[in-house]
């Protein structure tokens, strides 16, 4: 069971090169630190997936230990953990978020 | 002791901060008065010198790693060098984002 949960996850996160593993949904967040996380990702203007952890509680059991991160939300790209909400907004205030989706963004839509 | 007094020790003892401020935002969210669940860390170190964000926030992470499994719910990081602490962060410390409720959200969000 719990070795599913990590197969799962692994393979959400190997197909989904902008992933945001968050509390509620961009457009309804059920967390202050998941609903600014989403709002900064989402003006960055490129597509990205996001899976609700309230609805999928044996990923929000799981995925702290995986990711050995504590808390959510999870930015993950390319494959690889940025940071939680306070990560995101800095990088975001410098515009080094912005580079890095726009980057991940047009090596996805080269490799489709 | 208080969490709030275990995470300011813990942090003294591990980074040698030339700046560190603990803050329980709990009463700012959907929890019990009196809870020790939210909190908001600003620690500025020499340790994170050349270290980018995600490496400083593990480090800060793993130093707390029993109080977040057993005790904190949220907490909110801000780690800075003492160069880009006096350059901006000093006079523009982040603000927390406001609660939505977590889980425990009503049918009618207030926000």
């Amino acid at each position: 069971m719990e070795q599913d949960t990590i197969e799962r996850i692994k393979e959400q996160i190997a197909q989904n090169s902008i992933l945001l593993y968050m509390k509620g949904s961009p457009k309804l967040p059920s967390c202050g630190f998941s609903s600014q996380a989403s709002q900064a990702l989402m003006s960055c203007g490129e597509k990205f997936a996001f899976v609700d952890i309230l609805q999928n509680p044996d990923i929000r059991a799981e995925l702290p230990k995986y990711a050995e991160w504590p808390t959510f939300p999870q930015l993950w790209v390319e494959g690889e953990l940025v940071g939680g909400c306070d990560i995101i907004m800095e990088m975001y205030q410098k515009g080094e978020l912005q580079e890095l989706i726009k980057e991940a963004a047009s090596k996805a839509a080269s490799e489709e | 002791m208080s969490t709030e007094a275990v995470i300011e020790q813990k942090l003294l003892a591990a980074f040698s901060p030339v700046f560190l401020d603990v803050l329980n935002e709990s009463h700012k969210h959907n929890v019990p008065p009196g809870s020790e669940s939210h909190f908001k860390v600003i620690i500025v170190s020499p340790d994170f010198e050349g270290e980018r964000l995600i490496k400083r926030h593990r480090a800060v992470n793993a130093v707390l790693a029993t109080e977040l499994a057993e005790k904190i719910h949220a907490l909110a990081l801000h780690t800075y060098t003492e160069k880009e602490w006096s350059d901006y962060y000093e006079e523009n410390t982040p603000l927390s984002p406001k609660c939505l409720g977590g889980g425990k959200r009503s049918a009618t969000p207030k926000a």
